[in-house]
């Protein structure tokens, strides 16, 4: 079974692919079984996906070097050969676990979450095209594959973003988030294109082979290695929502909630960590690109804590909170460890599905009442979203033993490694790291106080909205949210500092040589404490009143009206697309109105009139045609005849030669 | 004594007979018999090389034969050509034929 | 006179006539073979065809038959000019003209030649003479109206 799980994965993005399509043709008529289709499916994949892990760990190492890849050829021309398959090492493999984990309950919660709604056969449509682009996405082994994937996975997102399209905002949401990403996904298509143009190929294992010794296969200079990867980094920025493009993420909470917990928190938005993960290699070459990379997950990580402080949506606040944690994992990359950046990828996969499923149901029992403000004592009514989401919280802000303590600690970890190690390879960019890892600190203190924040506005304290009668959520949804919460407290220990070969995470997942990880415990207190002052805060305002945060807001009014209004980012973008490109597009459309068009109106004008002169000479008789053919002839004859004797070679008058 | 120019130029001017009966005439059954005087001018060439230049090959000759073959079967097939348009306007006069105009 | 003659039937006579001394010129030519076929062909076959041709599309007088076109005075002067350009040509060209007495008889060899070097021309000529043989009857064919 392990074997032919190994040996066949390519089944486990085919099969949700499969079950769409035959919602698509023929279930779309009936709910219940499109949804039956999709979820067993979607369940097939994941225990192919479990076997494929198991096969993984039995072999031990032998995969992290030398993956096991097979594929066909897609097409092939001279100098260009794209292949199709499938490439297994740990990294993947871990990938396909948590995503197909996930998809799986989230198909199972959408059970009862889309219990009537009109679309149900069609969500349970896109959320299997959704399954297959990204289970075709992390198996990818080239690039193209995963572009061409990656695209795909985008164009659900829209689908699904916008799957209550009668709602203007819904439909908004989901063009800005498409053209949001697609705005990076150029700058992707540009990176790749210059790998291949340069690399001659877009294979990742032969690329992760030239790349590090690209003097020899190329004729690029560092600096122009360095371009490359700050352009295909910008794919990432938009498809993992880093600033500047993280606008259309919280936006795209305009889905369905179990949409937001599968794409916008635990599987679509991390392509970008995945996809800059598998070029690490690149990355890691150039220094500079490896600062930007660190930095820009950083000040994402920070700039994101302090919006989701003061927002009132629920689903908004984790939105930015994953905008966050995204950072987090773009920083521990750019420390240059695949193995921080995937764990947490990991644990957040688990916690942040489990709170958008737990947000989803709260909104679910609320009758889709948005604002935290109105909630409120929900525990008794709802005790199992209530623990859940309790763990949920527990684990983001990074309490032990939950699992983003651990890896968070590792992140944390690591950007501490990159700043003090002696010899390490950052070049010139080795200081910032320092301040990177005091922002990172900092981001998560603010993660555990607006995490607490949220947390006690809606369940604690009494019942602000009268009206509402708030219930328990159905089996089908809260069985997902027990199983992701048990992960949520027990997926850390993997990493549990000191584990040794062949058990630590990191053994499998990794870049470069294998490090035991040993406990630093002045990170570990420190960050602990910084998380437990978050929560005392959150405490104190929040569940006691002991602070007033009307007060607070008034007293930091400024600052909090720049947060409130997410640094007025949007408006920025609004301002500067009104303005500067409207007038450029403007310019550009009299140009091609009054000039191109002109020429190519003139053009076609002058052909017109040519025409219906020289229409005159077609007579329609052939004798004539042939006639003409003749003295043409002749005149040709007589005109080398006479001509000069240099083109005795063409005169026929002088007889055959 | 008669030698190759002679038969060479009584083609030649066969040929521009031929042409000339090709293109100037109205009816269509005359233009196909001066397609026919072309085609003997060349076959009278063909058989003219034979015998001068290349004494004793009879190539030409062969030649000669395909494209009498071919002229038997151009003939048949034009003449079909010129029934079946008189069929549809009464006329052999390929003034009166300019379909191919526009 | 072919060519200028008003009356289409007298110049397919006169077209016999050309065809007859054509085969003349061959027996100067010590084609004798080829005379016969000329003879045979052109004289017999073609002839026949050509005269069927202008019965089956003339009807009644045939005087004034076979006009010339409005292109006449062109195709006169383009016709006059090759006529001259070949001359020319031919008798400014010298041509490697062997002294080999001429063969004796042609048949055989013309045989020999058909039936193993040009064997394939030979029955694609066969099959071409066919087709345009079916072909010409499909053409010239009645169109049934078929509704």
């Amino acid at each position: 079974m392990i074997d032919f799980a190994l040996h066949n994965a390519w089944l486990i993005p085919l099969l949700p692919a499969i079950a769409f399509l035959l919602i698509v043709l023929v279930f779309r008529p009936l709910p219940k079984a499109s949804a039956f289709v999709a979820i067993t499916a979607m369940l097939i994949s994941f225990i192919l996906a479990i076997h494929v892990g198991i096969g993984v760990i039995q072999a031990g190492d032998a995969f992290v070097e030398h993956p096991l890849k097979y594929a066909v050829t897609w097409f092939e021309m001279s100098g260009l050969k794209i292949e199709m398959g499938v490439q297994i090492d740990p990294t993947s493999a871990m990938m396909l676990f948590v995503v197909a984990l996930v998809a799986s309950l989230v198909q199972i919660y959408s059970l009862g979450y889309m219990h009537g709604d009109p679309g149900f056969a069609n969500f349970f449509a896109y959320l299997s095209l959704f399954a297959m682009s990204m289970l075709g996405l992390v198996i990818a082994p080239n690039l193209l594959q995963m572009f061409v994937f990656w695209e795909l996975v985008g164009l659900c997102s829209y689908l699904l973003i916008g799957f209550w399209w009668h709602k203007y905002s819904a439909r908004e949401a989901a063009k800005k988030a498409f053209i949001t990403t697609r705005t990076g996904d150029f700058g992707l298509l540009l990176g790749i294109l210059l790998l291949q143009i340069n690399f001659g190929t877009l294979d990742l294992q032969e690329l992760g082979r030239m790349i590090p010794n690209f003097t020899e296969y190329t004729t690029l200079t560092l600096g122009g290695l360095t371009a490359i990867a700050a352009i295909l980094f910008l794919g990432p920025i938009g498809k993992s929502g880093q600033f500047p493009l993280h606008v259309w993420l919280p936006d795209a909470m305009e889905g369905p909630t179990p949409v937001s917990a599968l794409i916008h928190a635990a599987t679509m938005v991390v392509a970008g960590v995945y996809l800059v993960g598998r070029t690490l290699i690149l990355f890691k070459t150039v220094p500079g690109a490896m600062a930007f990379v660190a930095f820009m997950g950083a000040f994402t990580a920070m700039f994101a804590a302090s919006i989701a402080i003061t927002q009132t949506e629920m689903k908004k606040i984790l939105a930015y909170s994953t905008v966050s944690q995204l950072g987090y994992m773009m920083l521990a990359l750019g420390a240059g460890s695949l193995t921080a950046s995937m764990f947490h990828l990991m644990t957040h996969a688990f916690f942040k599905a489990l709170m958008f499923l737990g947000a989803g149901s709260v909104l679910h029992a609320m009758h889709n009442e948005a604002n935290i403000w109105k909630y409120g004592g929900l525990k008794k009514y709802m005790p199992i979203t209530y623990w859940t989401f309790l763990i949920g919280c527990l684990a983001i802000a990074g309490i032990f033993p939950f699992a983003g303590f651990f890896s968070k600690d590792l992140i944390l970890e690591v950007v501490w490694a990159a700043s003090t190690l002696s010899g390490h390879a950052h070049g010139p960019f080795q200081g910032l790291y320092t301040v990177l890892y005091i922002m990172a600190a900092v981001t998560a203190m603010m993660t555990a106080f607006y995490m607490f924040r949220m947390f006690f506005i809606c369940f604690h304290g009494e019942l602000r909205d009268k009206h509402a009668h708030p219930h328990e959520s159905p089996f089908s949804m809260a069985l997902p949210l027990v199983v992701l919460g048990f992960l949520s407290v027990v997926g850390g220990l993997v990493g549990w500092p000191g584990l040794g070969e062949g058990k630590a995470f990191g053994y499998f997942v990794r870049l470069g040589e294998f490090e035991v990880v040993h406990a630093n415990w002045f990170l570990i207190i420190s960050s602990t404490v910084l998380a437990l002052i978050g929560i005392g805060g959150a405490m104190a305002v929040y569940l006691k009143g002991a602070i007033s945060h009307e007060a607070i807001a008034k007293k930091f009014a400024p600052l909090y009206k720049l947060s409130f209004n997410k640094f007025y980012i949007d408006e920025i973008y609004l301002w500067l697309i009104h303005n500067v490109l409207d007038g450029l597009g403007k310019l550009l459309w009299w140009v091609d109105l009054k000039i191109v068009d002109g020429i190519v109106d003139g053009v076609g004008q002058g052909a017109k009139i040519t025409g219906s002169s020289l229409r005159r000479i077609q007579t329609g008789q052939l004798q004539q045609y042939a006639l003409i053919l003749f003295a043409g002839i002749v005149i040709l004859v007589i005109i080398m005849g006479f001509a000069d004797t240099s083109l005795a070679k063409l005169s026929l008058l002088g007889g055959v030669r | 004594m008669i030698g190759l120019n002679h038969f060479l130029i009584f083609s030649g001017t066969l040929f521009c007979i031929g042409l000339f009966g090709a293109l100037s005439k109205r009816n269509a059954i005359a233009i196909l018999m001066g397609l026919e005087l072309m085609l003997n001018a060349v076959n009278i060439n063909l058989v003219a090389f034979a015998r001068y230049v290349t004494t004793g090959i009879l190539t030409g000759h062969v030649f000669a034969i395909f494209v009498i073959a071919v002229a038997a079967a151009e003939v048949a097939v034009g003449l079909a050509l010129i029934v079946a348009i008189y069929r549809a306007r009464i006329s052999v006069n390929v003034e009166d034929f300019d379909w191919l105009k526009w | 006179m072919m060519v200028m003659n008003k009356n289409l039937f007298h110049s397919a006579l006169f077209m016999l006539v050309t065809f007859i001394g054509v085969a003349g010129m061959y027996v100067m030519l010590y084609a004798d073979f080829m005379a016969a076929v000329q003879i045979l062909v052109y004289g017999g076959a073609i002839t026949i065809f050509i005269v069927f041709g202008i019965m089956l599309t003339q009807r009644g007088n045939m005087k004034e038959t076979n006009l010339f076109s409005k292109n006449a005075a062109v195709a006169g002067l383009v016709s006059l000019v090759l006529i001259v350009i070949n001359a020319v040509m031919v008798i400014s060209t010298n041509w490697p003209v062997s002294n080999q007495a001429p063969p004796e008889e042609t048949v055989g060899q013309i045989a020999e030649l058909m039936l193993t070097k040009y064997v394939v021309p030979f029955e694609v000529a066969a099959i071409l003479l066919l087709v345009a043989l079916l072909g010409a009857v499909i053409i010239a064919k009645e169109v049934k109206k078929t509704s």
